[in-house]
């Protein structure tokens, strides 16, 4: 009675794939209140993988196949995009929302399928000897939250004694992540935390900026997304904060979220997990995509923050699958060998020099114990035209991080019965 | 010619009274209960089980509850996604507190526990009536979320806020979590909804039934004939909660299994259901049906027609669909406001005389 025979009837899952190829879903949103981020990232995704077919003809010689399924951020349809993609031969999944990651979590490890969710998602998830499936290199969100006070304390000259720090969140999974992490750095450091949620999607924000202007804290931390940003930076702008203390997580430093305020919105700041600034793979994604008329959108994303996140998200996928084959000695890999791949992945300056994006990300290592490589990221400043890059990549505190993801990944793995992945094999 | 009743004779009450007393109906009954319990267990795989056929089992009870409180007592209720929220937290309470306690179990308290709620959010209809009952359910929807929000408790302190269904067993086969095979969630749910359809369909043609429609229709002389309108009302709100709050444990245990209750039981769900009802036809069991598999099955078809067939771009074809279900909407509002259900109605009456309308 176990095995029910099952027929793949689906017209949806009618199309089977021609010959060998790597399939890389791209689980999009293009419309709804977080389009605004979806689009840039997913022309970014896509049109590197283009970039891979027409100019290398694909990975090692087999070429790459994107499926574009839109999720409208919502999390049922990124269950359905999922279970109608995954037939397919799917090799990993970037779902790019918080939400459907938490659903992909149990399905995609059930069905061996490795889910890279970068800097967003379970942050826990970098514990690889409970996700064997889940990885979040180059960073997450608690690395983020560290990185923040970090900057913060180099900046008060070692010590925020008595400094008040509001969070300023996207009232969901994604926005209550670095909650756990603040309030024990707070307990650290000796800073006020005080949380301020918005909820989805964002629009209002009236009450949350009245709180502020009544507390005036010394900074704001923004842990926003989609068209919360823009409200958030427009309230901030008419409360008359200090910009250069408003400061925004990776997800809240795009180049839409200031350029409606521009200049009236220069000195805010965010993170970034990946650097800004012109590189040479540019130059051939608008020779070979863009003018070839291939790309994913209409190619005026081209260098933005997001988009060139969503080429460093396709990117390390591709050296992922790249990895995977050097392992297994077959081009045609499929997902439990791209899970292989993902957990050897090495990613030196010499390769990103090498791809044409140099120092576009950290250097890291993955292995099977740690899924969430160095966790390091840069800050930059809004100059009221562009994005500056302020800093070079600042570290985390895994002294406080690490502790926090062991007992949350322990947490999870007594509840689903896991045991050590890494000690069996 | 279809549907003939010549030589259909009823000899006792019994019979007379039946659910589907027409002979082809009630093949056509037995045909889909056959195919669902002994056809599609054995076909289903993760795809239609995930996409297409536990949404649609899940939305129909959801369905269900609502057109028992607006199609058949005319309480009009934005707060089904609040009250969905209601059975889906209780049950991952229920189940991360008890862990012994079968799903069954799980699922029938929550409905409980959601019926409770819906009762004391009904209160307010005793005194109000038609927008502004709109307006205090709506109020329950965003109380209701906002507690889940803000009371770490019900999502036992985890620090995203989100909870998440543990692995759960029926007769030694997994019902929640994601070893759960297809066709146990899918069967599963179906048997709930079949036996909830059942007791629906049994309360509102019963005595009780008629209290709610008698209200519905005129709550001034229902009261005069005798309705005691405390009953009626608090009775139809307990009920479809207890619906309501079933689908919505189902949607989070057996469908999600990781929910966000901002996200997954916000003010769209409430809209969800109410178009279901609306395009489907208020106050028919059918209709229920009828809304909720247009509504699940909508935005797949037409993902498949124009994404996939006819390679139109992902933000097009989903831009489109709002303005397929808006155009729809309105177009049953003012052409038949009786919904699918009406329009199948009308289909039997022509297939009843067919050949020879007159």
């Amino acid at each position: 009675m176990k095995k029910l025979a099952t027929i793949a009837v689906a017209g949806a899952m009618a199309a089977s794939p021609a010959l060998a190829d790597l399939v890389f879903p791209d689980l999009s949103y293009r419309t709804g209140p977080y389009a605004a981020g979806g689009i840039p990232f997913s022309d970014g995704y896509q049109d590197y993988f283009t970039l891979m077919n027409e100019r290398d003809g694909g990975i090692g010689g087999v070429p790459a196949r994107v499926i574009e399924c839109e999720t409208a951020y919502n999390t049922e349809r990124g269950v359905e995009c999922y279970e109608s993609t995954k037939g397919e031969g799917a090799l990993v999944y970037q779902p790019l929302s918080t939400g459907i990651t938490y659903q992909l979590i149990p399905r995609a490890t059930a069905d061996g399928i490795p889910l890279h969710t970068m800097g967003y998602g379970r942050t826990s998830a970098s514990n690889g000897d409970v996700f064997s499936h889940v990885f979040n290199y180059p960073a997450n969100y608690w690395d983020a939250a560290s990185v923040i006070i970090n900057q913060l304390l180099e900046e008060n000259d070692g010590s925020l004694e008595g400094k008040s720090i509001a969070l300023l969140y996207h009232n969901s999974a994604y926005g209550r992540e670095p909650i756990r992490t603040l309030e024990t750095l707070s307990e650290m450091h000796g800073f006020e935390l005080s949380q301020i949620a918005v909820d989805h999607p964002g629009q209002e924000q009236g009450n949350q900026w009245l709180q502020i202007r009544r507390e005036r804290p010394d900074y704001v931390v923004m842990w926003g997304w989609g068209v919360m940003n823009q409200v958030a930076v427009q309230e901030a702008i008419n409360t008359r904060f200090p910009m250069e203390n408003f400061i925004g997580n990776w997800w809240a430093g795009a180049d839409h979220d200031v350029e409606q305020a521009g200049a009236d919105a220069a000195g805010y700041r965010a993170l970034n997990m990946n650097r800004l600034g012109d590189m040479p793979v540019f130059a051939e994604i608008q020779e070979h995509v863009i003018d070839a008329g291939l790309a994913a959108g209409d190619g005026t994303n081209l260098g933005n923050v997001l988009y060139t996140r969503g080429m460093y998200a396709a990117m390390l996928a591709v050296e992922a699958a790249r990895t995977a084959q050097e392992i297994h000695g077959t081009a045609d890999i499929d997902a439990s060998m791209m899970r292989d791949g993902m957990e050897s992945l090495v990613v030196t300056n010499e390769r990103m020099e090498e791809l044409g994006m140099p120092g576009v990300g950290p250097e890291f290592t993955v292995t099977c114990e740690d899924h969430g490589g160095s966790g390091m990221a840069i800050m930059q400043q809004w100059d009221g035209e562009q994005w500056v890059t302020l800093t070079d990549f600042i570290a985390p505190d895994e002294s406080v991080i690490q502790p926090l993801v062991m007992e949350d990944s322990a947490q999870y793995a007594a509840e689903n019965n896991i045991s050590s992945q890494c000690n069996e094999s | 010619m279809f549907y003939r009743e010549a030589g259909d004779f009823k000899t006792s009450y019994a019979e007379d009274n039946q659910t589907f007393p027409i002979a082809f109906d009630r093949y056509r009954y037995y045909f889909v209960l056959f195919v669902g319990l002994a056809i599609v267990p054995f076909v289903i795989n993760d795809y239609w089980a995930s996409a297409i056929l536990i949404p649609f089992l899940i939305y129909a009870i959801a369905a269900i509850g609502l057109n028992i409180l607006t199609g058949y007592c005319g309480q009009v209720s934005l707060g089904t996604g609040g009250f969905m929220a209601v059975g889906a937290y209780t049950s991952y309470k229920l189940m991360t507190a008890f862990p012994w306690m079968d799903m069954v179990t799980i699922t029938l308290l929550s409905g409980v526990m959601t019926a409770m709620v819906g009762v004391m959010f009904g209160l307010p209809s005793l005194r109000i009536k038609g927008f502004y009952l709109a307006v205090a359910t709506l109020a329950a929807q965003f109380f209701l979320v906002w507690l889940f929000n803000k009371v770490p408790w019900f999502y036992n302190y985890s620090a995203s806020g989100q909870i998440n269904a543990p692995e759960r067993f029926l007769f030694g086969q997994a019902v929640t979590g994601p070893n759960a095979e297809a066709w146990v969630k899918y069967l599963f749910c179906f048997t709930l909804l079949f036996l909830l359809a059942w007791a629906a369909r049994n309360l509102t043609r019963g005595s009780l039934g008629r209290q709610w429609m008698a209200i519905r229709d005129m709550d001034i002389a229902a009261e005069i004939i005798g309705v005691n309108p405390l009953r009626a009302k608090l009775s139809a709100f307990a009920v479809s909660s207890f619906y309501v709050g079933i689908a919505g444990a189902l949607l989070f245990t057996v469908y999600l299994g990781a929910v966000e209750v901002g996200e997954a039981y916000g003010i769209q769900k409430s809209f969800l259901v109410l178009f279901m009802i609306i395009i489907g036809g208020l106050g028919s069991l059918f209709g229920s049906f009828a809304g909720a598999a247009f509504m699940v099955l909508l935005p797949v078809a037409l993902k498949v027609i124009l994404v996939d067939t006819m390679g139109w771009d992902t933000a097009l074809a989903t831009h489109f669909q709002f303005v397929i279900v808006g155009f729809l909407i309105m177009f049953f509002l003012i052409v038949e406001p009786h919904g699918l259900a009406r329009l199948w109605a009308l289909l039997k009456e022509k297939l009843r005389l067919w050949p020879f309308p007159h």
